[in-house]
């Protein structure tokens, strides 16, 4: 079943194009990986089909809500994790829970056990009194991982989740992100460290605001270096080089 | 979608009183301003230092000297020798006031001729030198009744004299006519500030594009967010009313809870505008400039310390499109005066309709912005 689908997708700054006519899909359950340099479009991607932003031109559905008819019932579907930590620092672990349950409108009942999931799930058990602003790099990711799925989303989108977390952090991350798919979550999520895409179903590589490849990790290897045992940086670099030869 | 701004406005009092010296500039500062304008900020003639330099040195000049220093208005520091010493002490700014009575002044008083004294003020300060100048004026008018009426030994006839009662501040007392500014002032700045930085602080922390994705709706996050300073500043109110009866003794001639009803109509507007300065702000600080920028006019504009009277007529035009010139009215007009509904009910009409424009504009402005 689709549960994401970009046509033609276009988002211009001034004259500046961020996205440009881009289109793909987006299984349900799928970890799809949105591979690419800063300022290759990704955030911009992420932004329109969260309904933060408007598209220039294009369309996209999302949980089959067009963003540009439907953009509240979309708000109800998704879960969305950005680049900057958006927790409320000032507030504890526990006040941040509550008022994204709250906003949520979650049940009380549902509250309370989604509340003892999340911490058990971000490891934050006995801290809920901690003022935010005092927890790890890893400890604020999971605890903004996990206020972004109180809510039980059907779609989670990530935009470079692990950008400022350590090694063993971003594992303990991606195995969560694991789990949530495993459940039937729709993961969309960028990045640019190629070790962490490369556990990704499938990846789109997003280059200058154009997708220049796209695929399982696997097939990209071999289509692009002829080796199912190369890097994805391999396959990266020799993407960007077929693009600059096709533009010439 | 109540509890969604329930749990906004809980967030944001858990967030605003956990840093515990936010208490300090939302309850403790207004009293403070209100102390300082009350004592400070006095328009009252007190203490004035004068200088006297007396040519005559006769039993008549002297009573006239008696009678200067017989008030609280002045205070003779200075005995002054010549004309060039009166040069050196206003420029100096020792006395403010020099008077110079002239060798023949009992003389001519008792020969039943007109006589006349040299007053020199220090203009540098053009407000109290115009109080000053009509307090001696009035001074020496009585005087000279008294001088008459023992010379020619009868009573005056045929003058004209005024029977001064002065309404609502019969004293004259400038801590009564500064405390409802005070209220103004506090009020304007409290809400008005606290919105825009609370809504800008959510933009620069990157917090509100969370809140964008979440199923808020841009109602209720405005609701949300401006609640708390409503209700902060009509506490403020309540206080500054207080610490004014307290200290001043402030009369409260009409209804509070009128008072606070205009007040809430008022907010209305400096809400809105403080939802505008988030819109334009991406910064915090940048907020807090735009803020300054429309307080300082909006302020001196407002007739509030100054009277519109004597604005040119083009800036009085002007003050019409300020909504602390209505709010200001009305607040004296309710403490000072008692006025009801019934008499300020242009005021209530003008703060409504800037209330209904201004949170319009900025809703408007502050959805598209949010998109």
């Amino acid at each position: 079943m689709i549960c994401i689908e970009v046509n033609q997708l276009t988002k211009q700054f001034g004259r500046f194009t961020a996205v440009n006519n881009v289109s793909f899909k987006v299984e349900k359950g799928e970890i799809f990986g949105f591979l690419g340099p800063n300022g290759a479009g990704k955030s911009t991607t992420i932004r329109m089909l969260c309904g933060i932003i408007r598209p220039t031109s294009g369309s996209a559905s999302v949980g089959g809500y067009g963003i540009d008819s439907f953009p509240e019932d979309i708000k109800r579907i998704i879960g969305y994790m950005s680049q900057k930590f958006t927790l409320y620092q000032d507030l504890t672990v526990e006040e941040n829970i509550d008022f994204y349950s709250g906003i949520h409108r979650l049940p009380s009942k549902l509250k309370t056990e989604r509340k003892r999931w999340v911490l058990k799930m971000a490891g934050l058990m006995g801290r809920e009194t901690t003022l935010t602003r005092n927890l790890s790099g890893g400890w604020k990711q999971r605890l903004s991982l996990g206020c972004a799925i109180l809510h039980q989303p059907d779609i989670l989108f990530l935009d470079e989740p692990t950008a400022s977390v350590d090694p063993a952090s971003r594992r303990d991350f991606w195995d969560l992100i694991y789990d949530l798919s495993d459940l039937g979550t729709t993961v969309f999520v960028t990045s640019h460290y190629m070790d962490e895409v490369e556990r990704c179903h499938r990846i789109a590589i997003i280059y200058n605001g154009k997708i220049i490849a796209s695929g399982s990790p696997k097939k990209l290897k071999v289509q692009y270096t002829g080796n199912s045992e190369s890097s994805l940086e391999d396959v990266f670099i020799s993407a960007i080089k077929r693009e600059k030869e096709n533009e010439k | 979608m109540l509890s969604v701004i329930r749990h906004i406005i809980r967030k944001e009092f858990i967030q605003t009183f956990r840093d515990k010296r936010m208490l300090l500039p939302l309850f403790v500062a207004p009293v403070l301003q209100l102390i300082l304008f009350g004592f400070a900020a006095t328009t009252d003639v007190k203490n004035i230092s004068i200088g006297v330099l007396d040519y005559d040195k006769s039993r008549e000049s002297r009573a006239l000297i008696g009678n200067f220093l017989n008030t609280e208005a002045f205070r003779l520091d200075h005995n002054i020798g010549s004309i060039e010493q009166i040069d050196d002490q206003i420029q100096r700014g020792d006395i403010k006031v020099a008077v110079v009575i002239p060798s023949n002044f009992e003389k001519n008083l008792h020969g039943g001729q007109n006589t006349s004294i040299q007053i020199i003020l220090d203009g540098s300060d053009a407000n109290s030198a115009t109080i000053v100048l009509s307090y001696i004026a009035r001074l020496l008018n009585s005087h000279s009744e008294k001088i008459m009426t023992e010379v020619l030994g009868r009573n005056m006839s045929g003058l004209i004299k005024s029977q001064e009662r002065i309404w609502y501040n019969p004293d004259l007392k400038s801590s009564i006519y500064m405390v409802p500014g005070v209220i103004c002032l506090i009020l304007l700045i409290t809400t008005l500030l606290l919105t825009a930085m609370a809504i800008t602080k959510e933009r620069e922390m990157g917090t509100l594009e969370t809140l964008v994705v979440s199923p808020i709706k841009p109602w209720e996050l405005i609701i949300g967010k401006t609640a708390p300073f409503v209700l902060i500043g009509l506490v403020d109110i309540v206080l500054i009313l207080l610490a004014g009866k307290i200290i001043f003794g402030l009369p409260i001639r009409g209804s509070i809870l009128f008072l606070l009803g205009v007040s809430l109509l008022f907010i209305v507007t400096t809400l809105s505008i403080g939802l505008f300065v988030s819109t334009i702000s991406r910064t915090q600080q940048q907020a807090m400039t735009s803020v300054l920028f429309f307080l300082m006019p909006a302020m001196l504009l407002s007739g509030i310390f100054t009277p519109l009277e004597s604005m040119p007529r083009v800036i009085q035009h002007l003050t019409l499109l300020n909504p602390l010139r209505y709010y200001g009215k009305a607040v004296r007009g309710i403490l000072l005066k008692g006025n009801g509904p019934e008499i300020l009910w242009p005021e209530i009409l003008a703060l409504f309709l800037f209330g209904l424009v201004t949170l319009g504009v900025s809703s408007l402005r502050f959805r598209k912005h949010l998109e």
